[in-house]
């Protein structure tokens, strides 16, 4: 058994117990990358000297008996969406190339000071739009569990990055599934925390109503303790919540006797896999085994959740990325004769066309003439979405079901029309929309050994109980065991 | 049709500037004069991932403003995003209140040649300032200082109520003082952080609906305010008169040709696609916060103005000058507590002090005077009763603005004190006319030019000290005149 | 619902993005099958209903007036494509 192997949690047990060191641990990070990353493509860029200075930190302050955190010294990579001081962070962009951040953001803050060496910055889909990590002006990256695969976006580098142990666990970002597809179809865990559980102060902004950070790892215990190092809040975020959050590893085990898990039948549309609806049936079947009661809700606005999305997040992105001028950072097309050239032709030569497309459609709804009939519709529809959770939530606990209607699809097969790309998103849009927290789960895998993954959505704030209801599944099957064959 | 059958209507948009120490949504410092870009941050350069936080002196200031204006505060307001693109405009958009802003229908009494009256005030919102370009220092480029970016700015927008030029200058003038009262902003146009945009029509008399109306963008003297607005009605009255129709735009005013152009590259109209700023969540003012900024409300400048001339009987001309600032007001105040003579107290201030103050340079301001009030009302009671001459006065004030010394050891230490005791004064009125019998003579004989060389020789005699009048009057009637 | 070319272009101006013709084609396509996919929303009875503008549970973060240190002009330049001393430069801004 390798090193990088082990979880986690395991890989802190043998800091603590003194019988590995970080150094070493990000060695075989760093080794496992040269070995495999030619083939799966997640990461952009090393920080070799980086992670190696904060791993020998961290084995001193284990040889004082003074470690920062319960995961101080695991090695973890970062999608690079997150701003790192000092280390290039492009957002998948070629208008970022070569941007050196001169802060690091707030997560990334609180990761270097509970210990964790940072292996390097993960691919991604460009400026976080996207489902399958194509979209990177850098080039995709595949699924270890297939390399003519995606690994699913737009945190598709992250999820790579981990199911190929190149690193012990990730951030992703998450705006419309970010971090559930690709966890899905890389048979991982992970979880978008609620709106405003995690700081998006030094995230680079996609849609600001819509965008949280959350962790990804191979099983629920790690990704609760990498949730709890960052869940706290930011006097830098205006959104970020005044709530304070609990331990989510202390009632992990406690199991879902006795609670009530919904099953949406909006949720369960034709065009779905037969193999993923399968699974994720079986699962919940399990569930009830387990104690737990199934009872079905309708979540009558569903069906206008893709639409409300892409009405929403486009229009905010469209001025999110405004700053992206050739002004003060980022590319300058130099051969611009006059300012107003200067801005067309950089923004047109540093975006890609996914985001190209984005930011006209965003630009469409807020503009004169169009605003009430798409952004403030779009609005209001998220309100309706809004509510159809807060009554399903009256009746149930949590809510299951698929992350995704098909698993990790081939490279390529979806490039030509943005439409059937966004379709990837149906189950994992509305929770965005409703700003509450959702996890995905491995639940088994196909015949052709592609991972399933099973959603559970949640109330706001309750982190903990969606962890505890997916460890309970966990503990019974040997899923996360899985390892890619890589 | 002369100029005379037209109406103007004119409605002012005022952008304060607020005193506060940091920006609007991050910590850099306000301070104006740093070397370009050296108050910035992440923030305020619009990095990506950053995020704005509120400056609660900010919300404080507009409150504070809005109720002092007489307006409604909004419980609730929202954010706003206005997007264009510009160099000086870090994000790519400007946060701001569109819809919903902070304070709404207040209002402002002015003084015009009819009377009082009421300039109705319809929003008053926060927002961020953008940075500054300047275009004629490298050649084919424009350089960028984002300092500016980032400061907040209280933009204040009238009804258009106005109906002159001169009333529009009346109404600036007013704001101004109304702000710098309140400490919310220093009044300083020339320095642009008080700047102010005039939208500018004409109507024919008699009509009801408004003429189309103009932007005048680029005034930043009290002066220009007044040419560009009479510049523009009168352009307006002559493209009417001659047939033709004004165009709804945004006009620069030349300062140096006396005309307003109109802005090249319009080609579109701005589309700025305002909607509710997602980083920031609604505002919330707490009532007790209304209250506490109501509370320390300071009497404002008109209601002081009538105060001053009322309670202290001064003409309005004084009361002007004396309420122009807020401590030279309080200053005079606390002197009229011990000196009575209010018409006197303000002729030394305007006067006296005034001269002290202006050729200092602004070194020393009413607020750094090493002198206190009842020492200034000490030197004027002494004046008053005779004991000081008004000259040896100027002299002693002198010192004190010099040195704080008190008034009483000046006079003494100079010997400056006057001999208003009549029978002193007498003893050397007699002595010196029987010393001059010959003079004497000469005076009663009908030479009253002589008049002059018996007060110099009784002043001589008193080495100067001798109260004037009484000298005078001493010496008449002596003379037996 | 059909974008017109005109429509796209006046759209990419606001965005400012210079489209090659082709792209003006693609998007023009491409943005006409969104919207049309997006024209569902157009169905919805919608009175009533307040728009969610805000997805946070958090009531207005206020920041006390002190100032905090400000990043370095050498920092805030280190990623300028062109600057003239410590400000950056870009081509000259005609009004």
């Amino acid at each position: 058994m390798e090193l990088t192997d082990l979880s986690m949690l395991e890989l802190a047990a043998k800091l603590a117990a003194g019988e590995v060191s970080s150094v070493e641990a990000t060695r075989a990070c760093l080794a496992r990358a040269a070995q495999v990353d030619g083939k799966v493509k997640a990461f952009l860029r090393l920080d070799e000297k980086g992670a190696l200075a904060a791993a020998e930190a961290s084995d001193a302050r284990r040889k004082a008996g003074n470690p920062a955190s319960p995961l101080d010294g695991v090695p973890i990579g970062l999608k690079d969406i997150f701003l790192t001081e000092g280390v290039e962070t492009t957002c998948a962009s070629r208008i970022l190339e070569g941007f050196i951040p001169p802060y690091d953001g707030t997560v990334v803050s609180l990761l270097k000071q509970a210990g964790l060496p940072i292996v390097g910055k993960l691919n991604m889909d460009e400026f976080a739009m996207g489902s399958s990590n194509e979209g990177s002006a850098y080039g995709p990256t595949h699924n270890p569990w297939a390399l003519d695969r995606t690994p699913g976006g737009s945190s598709g580098g992250s999820a790579a990055a981990v199911a190929a142990r190149e690193v012990f666990g990730a951030l992703g970002t998450d705006t419309g599934g970010s971090i559930r597809q690709p966890a899905a179809f890389t048979n991982l865990v992970g979880i978008k925390p609620t709106y405003g559980r995690v700081s998006r102060y030094g995230v680079i902004a996609y849609a600001s109503s819509l965008d949280q950070v959350g962790p990804m790892a191979r099983t629920v215990a790690d990704t609760a303790a990498l949730l709890q190092l960052i869940a706290r809040h930011d006097p830098l975020d205006s959104t970020s919540a005044p709530v304070e959050a609990p331990d989510y590893r202390e009632d992990l085990e406690g199991g879902v006797r006795g609670l009530k898990l919904g099953v949406p039948r909006e949720y369960f549309i034709e065009g779905m896999d037969p193999e993923v609806e399968a699974k994720v049936r079986q699962a919940m079947a399990a569930y009830e085994r387990l104690g737990a009661t199934l009872v079905e809700v309708s979540l009558p606005h569903t069906k206008y959740a893709l639409a409300t999305y892409y009405l929403l997040a486009p229009a905010e992105a469209s001025s999110n990325l405004a700053r992206y001028d050739g002004v003060r950072y980022g590319l300058r097309a130099k051969d611009a004769k006059g300012l107003r050239e200067m801005y067309g032709l950089s923004r047109d030569r540093g975006f890609g066309s996914e985001v190209k497309r984005r930011i006209m459609l965003g630009t469409y709804a807020l503009s004169a003439g169009y605003y009430d009939a798409y952004y403030v519709r779009a609005q209001k529809v998220r309100t309706l979405i809004r509510q159809d959770f807060a009554k399903a939530f009256e009746q149930v606990d949590a809510i299951l079901s698929p992350t995704s209607p098909v698993p990790a699809f081939k490279l390529g097969e979806k490039t030509d029309n943005p439409l059937a790309m966004y379709l990837m998103d149906v189950f994992t849009l509305p929770c965005n929309l409703a700003g509450l927290p959702g996890l995905s789960l491995p639940c088994g895998f196909t015949k052709s050994n592609l991972p399933i993954g099973l959603q559970i959505l949640g109330k706001p704030f309750d982190e903990a109980r969606l962890l505890r209801i997916a460890r309970a599944f966990e503990r019974e099957h040997d899923y996360s065991r899985r390892l890619a064959p890589l | 049709m002369p100029l005379s059958d037209f109406q103007p209507v004119i409605g002012l948009e005022v952008h304060a500037q607020l005193l506060t120490k940091s920006k609007i949504f991050c910590g850099c410092s306000t301070e104006f004069g740093a070397e370009p870009n050296r108050n910035t941050c992440p923030v305020c350069l619009g990095l990506p991932g950053v995020l704005p936080v509120l400056n609660q002196r900010v919300m404080e200031f507009a409150v504070r403003t809005g109720l002092a204006l007489g307006c409604t505060i909004k419980k609730t307001s929202i954010w706003s995003r206005k997007n264009y693109f510009y160099p000086d405009l870090p994000k790519g958009y400007q946060i701001t209140q569109f819809d919903q802003p902070i304070c709404e229908w207040g209002k402002l009494t002015i003084d015009t040649p009819e009377g009082e009256k009421v300039i109705r005030i319809r929003r008053i919102h926060m927002e961020e300032d953008a940075g500054k370009s300047v275009h004629d220092v490298a050649v084919g480029e424009s350089l960028v200082d984002l300092n500016r970016a980032g400061v907040p700015l209280l933009e204040i927008v009238s009804e258009p109520d106005l109906r002159s030029a001169d009333e529009a200058v009346e109404y600036l003038k007013s704001l101004r003082d109304v702000l710098v009262y309140l400490g919310v902003n220093d009044g300083n146009m020339e320095e642009g952080s008080f700047r102010c945009d005039a939208n500018v029509s004409v109507m024919r008399k008699g009509e009801t609906q408004y003429g189309t109306r103009v932007e005048l963008k680029n005034i930043n003297s009290f002066r220009f305010i007044k040419q560009a607005i009479e510049y523009e009605i009168g352009r307006h009255v002559e493209v009417i008169e001659s047939g033709g129709k004004i165009d709804q735009e945004t006009r620069l005013w030349d300062t140096q040709r006396y005309e307003s152009r109109s802005m090249r590259s319009k080609e579109e109209a701005h589309d700025y696609r305002y909607f509710p700023e997602p980083d920031l969540p609604p505002l919330h003012v707490p009532d007790a916060l209304i209250d506490q900024m109501a509370q320390g409300l300071p009497e404002l400048p008109r209601p002081k103005l009538q105060r001053f001339m009322s309670q202290y009987g001064l003409p309005a001309y004084d009361a002007k000058l004396l309420c122009a600032e807020r401590p030279l007001a309080e200053f005079f105040e606390a002197c009229a507590q011990h000196s009575k003579d209010y018409k006197k107290l303000s002729n030394w201030f305007q006067g006296e002090l005034a001269r002290l103050l202006n050729e200092s340079g602004g070194a020393v301001t009413i607020s750094t005077l090493k002198f206190t009030p009842a020492q200034l009302a000490e030197l004027l009671t002494a004046v008053e009763k005779g004991t000081l001459s008004n000259n040896a006065a100027k002299d002693v004030l002198g010192e004190m603005f010099r040195t704080g010394k008190a008034p009483d050891a000046i006079i003494a230490e100079k010997g400056l004190a006057q001999v208003s005791d009549t029978g002193a004064v007498e003893a050397v009125v007699d002595e010196i006319l029987a010393k001059n019998a010959g003079e004497v003579e000469k005076y009663r004989a009908g030479k009253k030019q002589i008049f002059g060389f018996f007060v110099g020789q009784v002043m001589k005699a008193m080495k100067g000290k001798g109260n004037p009048t009484l000298v005078n009057d001493l010496l008449k009637k002596k003379l037996g005149d | 619902m059909k974008l017109t070319i005109e429509q796209v272009r006046h759209v990419a101006n606001l965005a400012r993005l210079s489209l090659t013709p082709e792209e003006e084609q693609r998007y023009a396509t491409q943005l006409s099958a969104v919207l049309d996919a997006v024209a569902q929303l157009q169905e919805l009875d919608l009175s009533g209903v307040e728009p969610t503008s805000h997805a946070t549970l958090a009531s207005s973060l206020l920041r006390e007036d002190v100032t905090r240190p400000s990043l370095p002009p050498e920092k805030g330049l280190a990623n300028a494509p062109s600057k003239v001393g410590t400000s950056f430069a870009v081509p000259k801004i005609i009004e």
